[in-house]
């Protein structure tokens, strides 16, 4: 009988289907479709549409703004509410918790729908404020991820480090400042991570919110919505560069820091 | 009139307590005074409260009673960074984030001092730690002796009065620690500050110390200086947790002789004639010698080689001998012991017999200590009886009701048994600390709400068992208190 062997080169060949099935696959051809016209040339046309049509760069400036304040917000919420579950000397630290990471069990849609009825009862009319709606419903959709990540950086900070900081002069806030924040910093990043990229592309609460402005994603749904994969495609390319070029630069300083 | 005096003391402890439930209390009663430039070790089991205490002087607590005063000025309520003492942590606590040379700076930059003298600072406690060079080094790149050098350097680069440390070699291994140990002492000697060292192994204080506080239970138990804590120790407990140790029951048999192992023993202690007292002999001061030649004589039972001495169990009658010799002797051989009078230190025990406060319950059974005994409630009035509904009928006939009166209950230490059948004894409790004395071990069994019950018992129990204490109803003295 033939020895079965079982090496890493081998026990790694049903991660190479997935990834070439899931991953590299539906990569080639989107690349391929951003780069060729409706009759299957190759062509540049696409790339320069994007940063030649006055909308598409307004949409994705505003999908920026909407991105940065978004994080923004869901960062001064989070922090607090992260370092006082964390840190602070609260009885069922484990149900206010709960609180704030139970949203994510319920469906999505769900959420937002409710939220839209509270916000309708207080703004009578939702078409009045479409911005500060899409950041309300963007906070409330992303808050978790925000918190979650920071919480957990935060619990595993030993008190010592904060008393190690009194002891040595410093004040609670100084401590704090120096020792803490910086130290809590690899959850931020991530928290922001998980935060920034989907509200770019997030454009399911604008519709429901009733934010009729474009975002990158409702971008590339109009155009595959109309049988336009070329242009689709191209923009997903843009987009995921991006992501990932900001994805390498807060990695890369937190690694810059590590080596010093 | 103004006094003017010098204070020696750097810190002092007035009545300090801390209690963090608000009933129980962690440590209660420490009072102490620290001289300038002493290298002070509190040492005790993990769990006795020196950490607590450490903790209170370095700030992060606030004690619940008591003060705490340095250089005569008190500050206890003061915040840790308004105190004039730094603390070297467990487990060093150096910020991940920064460098070997912001780690040590921390303190100074937050002082306003110019950046030449903080690099010149920062070399020279590099310096003093022997790890020049090491500014731009990563904390995660350091190993555990590093680490803790740096930790030290961080903490007397801001020139504390008094410099804490939190078990600071707890987590690096022996041959390390040995090495450190020794250059703590000399760190000291250099810089001329007081230390207040926390540890639970012996060994470690006695080698580094000028002055030992041997903590149990959140009470000092003994304070001195390695040779009168190992050769004086104050009571059984210190005797047995400082060192190896043979504890004897004993009892003043004449004017400065004691008897133990069947055996009166010449001493150097003047206590009264009769007295019930503890003896302590350390197993490096028995003499061994022929069986004829011996004041007692025993049979071997093992020995067991510990590189530079034998350690020998020999069993007289009941009774076992811990003895460190450096000859050899068999398992078997038959010897005799001799034990020079200053060799034997005798203690006054604290507790002769067990003493509570109890209530009387309305069936004439006395209430203390968490439990509920038959008692004879005659003996509350002489010459008394019992009717048959229970009411105590006085000598003269008058009839009295004994509901809710309180009393004092006393029993012999001998009188009260311990059992693992919960229903069997009156109260449980469970056994906190034991003491091998020879023929027997000494329990302390704690209840409930913390009283304590003295047990003697031949059988070893294990600490934590949870046990009922049996009383036989006769052997329950109770006396009325007075309203």
């Amino acid at each position: 009988m033939k020895k079965i062997n079982i090496s890493r080169k081998n026990l790694s060949i049903p991660y190479m289907i997935y990834m070439v099935c899931f991953v590299v696959a539906p990569l080639a051809v989107l690349l391929f479709y951003s780069f060729t016209d409706s009759d299957g040339k190759i062509t540049f046309h696409n790339f320069i549409n994007f940063f030649t049509d006055g909308n598409t760069l307004g949409t994705l400036l505003y999908s920026v703004v909407v991105a940065l304040i978004t994080t923004l917000v869901c960062l001064i919420i989070a922090y607090p509410v992260a370092f006082i579950l964390a840190k602070g000397h609260i009885k069922n630290k484990t149900i206010l918790l709960m609180i704030f990471i139970m949203p994510m069990w319920i469906n999505f849609t769900l959420r937002i729908t409710a939220l839209k009825e509270i916000l309708t009862f207080f703004e009578k009319n939702l078409a009045y404020f479409p911005f500060v709606n899409t950041i309300i419903g963007m906070t409330y959709d992303f808050l978790p991820f925000m918190i979650l990540p920071i919480y957990t950086v935060l619990i595993n900070i030993d008190d010592c480090y904060m008393e190690a900081g009194l002891d040595l002069g410093a004040d609670k806030v100084q401590a704090f400042m120096k020792i803490i924040l910086p130290m809590s910093k690899a959850g931020i990043i991530s928290g922001v991570t998980m935060v920034f990229l989907p509200a770019m592309t997030n454009y399911v609460i604008l519709d429901m919110l009733y934010n009729s402005t474009y975002i990158m994603g409702s971008l590339i749904g109009s155009y595959f919505s109309a049988y336009d994969w070329h242009n689709g495609s191209m923009i997903s390319i843009i987009l995921l560069t991006i992501i990932i070029i900001v994805t390498v630069l807060s990695t890369d300083s937190n690694h810059k820091e590590e080596r010093l | 009139m103004i006094l003017l005096e010098i204070n020696e003391y750097i810190i002092e402890l007035h009545d300090i307590a801390k209690s963090y439930d608000g009933e129980t209390n962690v440590v209660e009663d420490i009072n102490l005074k620290i001289k300038k430039g002493e290298f002070v070790t509190f040492l005790g089991p993990s769990g006795c409260g020196k950490t607590t205490t450490l903790r209170m002087i370095a700030g992060f607590e606030i004690p619940t009673k008591g003060t705490i005063l340095l250089d005569g000025a008190d500050i206890s309520k003061l915040p840790p960074n308004k105190r004039p003492v730094n603390t070297v942590f467990q487990r060093y606590a150096l910020f991940p984030h920064l460098n070997v040379f912001d780690n040590i700076a921390f303190g100074l930059k937050l002082k306003n001092i110019s950046k030449e003298e903080i690099e010149e600072k920062v070399k020279a406690v590099l310096d003093v730690v022997d790890l020049e060079g090491f500014e731009k080094r990563k904390i995660s790149t350091l190993s555990g002796g590093q680490q803790q050098r740096i930790a030290i350097a961080r903490a007397i680069v801001n020139e504390p009065e008094v410099l804490l440390l939190d078990e600071p070699l707890g987590a690096l291994d022996l041959k390390m620690r040995k090495e450190m140990q020794l250059e703590l002492k000399s760190m000291h000697e250099k810089l001329g500050i007081t230390f207040i060292y926390v540890t639970h192994d012996q060994e470690e204080a006695l080698t580094m110390s000028d002055k030992i506080v041997v903590i149990a239970d959140g009470v000092i138990q003994q304070v001195g200086t390695p040779e009168e804590i190992y050769n004086e120790p104050s009571n059984a407990f210190v005797a047995d947790f400082i060192g190896e140790s043979n504890i004897f029951n004993a009892k003043m048999t004449s004017k400065e002789r004691v008897t133990f192992l069947d055996c009166e023993f010449e001493c150097v202690d003047d206590i009264p004639v009769g007295t019930m007292v503890d003896v302590v002999v350390r197993p490096e001061d028995i003499i061994i010698t022929t069986p004829e030649e011996g004041q007692i004589t025993g049979t071997i039972t093992s020995v067991i080689f510990k590189g530079i001495h034998y350690e020998i169990v020999v069993e007289d009658g009941k009774n076992e001998i811990i003895i460190q010799n450096t000859k050899l002797y068999h398992v078997g051989d038959t010897i005799g012991m001799i034990i020079k009078p200053d060799e034997i230190h005798v203690m006054i025990p604290e507790v002769l017999s067990n003493k509570f406060e109890g209530v009387i319950s309305k069936n004439n059974t006395v209430l203390f200590a968490d439990g509920e005994y038959e008692c004879d409630v005659t003996m509350l009035y002489p010459g008394s009886s019992l009717d048959e509904e229970g009411m105590l009928i006085l000598s003269n006939g008058e009839a009295v009701d004994l509901t809710g009166k309180k009393v004092s209950v006393e029993i012999q230490i001998p009188d009260v048994t311990m059992s693992d059948d919960e229903n069997l004894g009156g109260t449980c409790g469970h056994i906190f600390d034991l003491i091998y004395k020879g023929d027997h071990y000494t329990y302390t069994v704690r209840t409930k709400s913390e009283e304590d019950f003295i047990v003697d018992d031949e059988y070893l129990w294990n600490e934590d068992d949870y046990v009922s204490l049996v009383i036989p109803k006769d052997k329950i003295v109770i006396k009325l208190l007075e309203e």
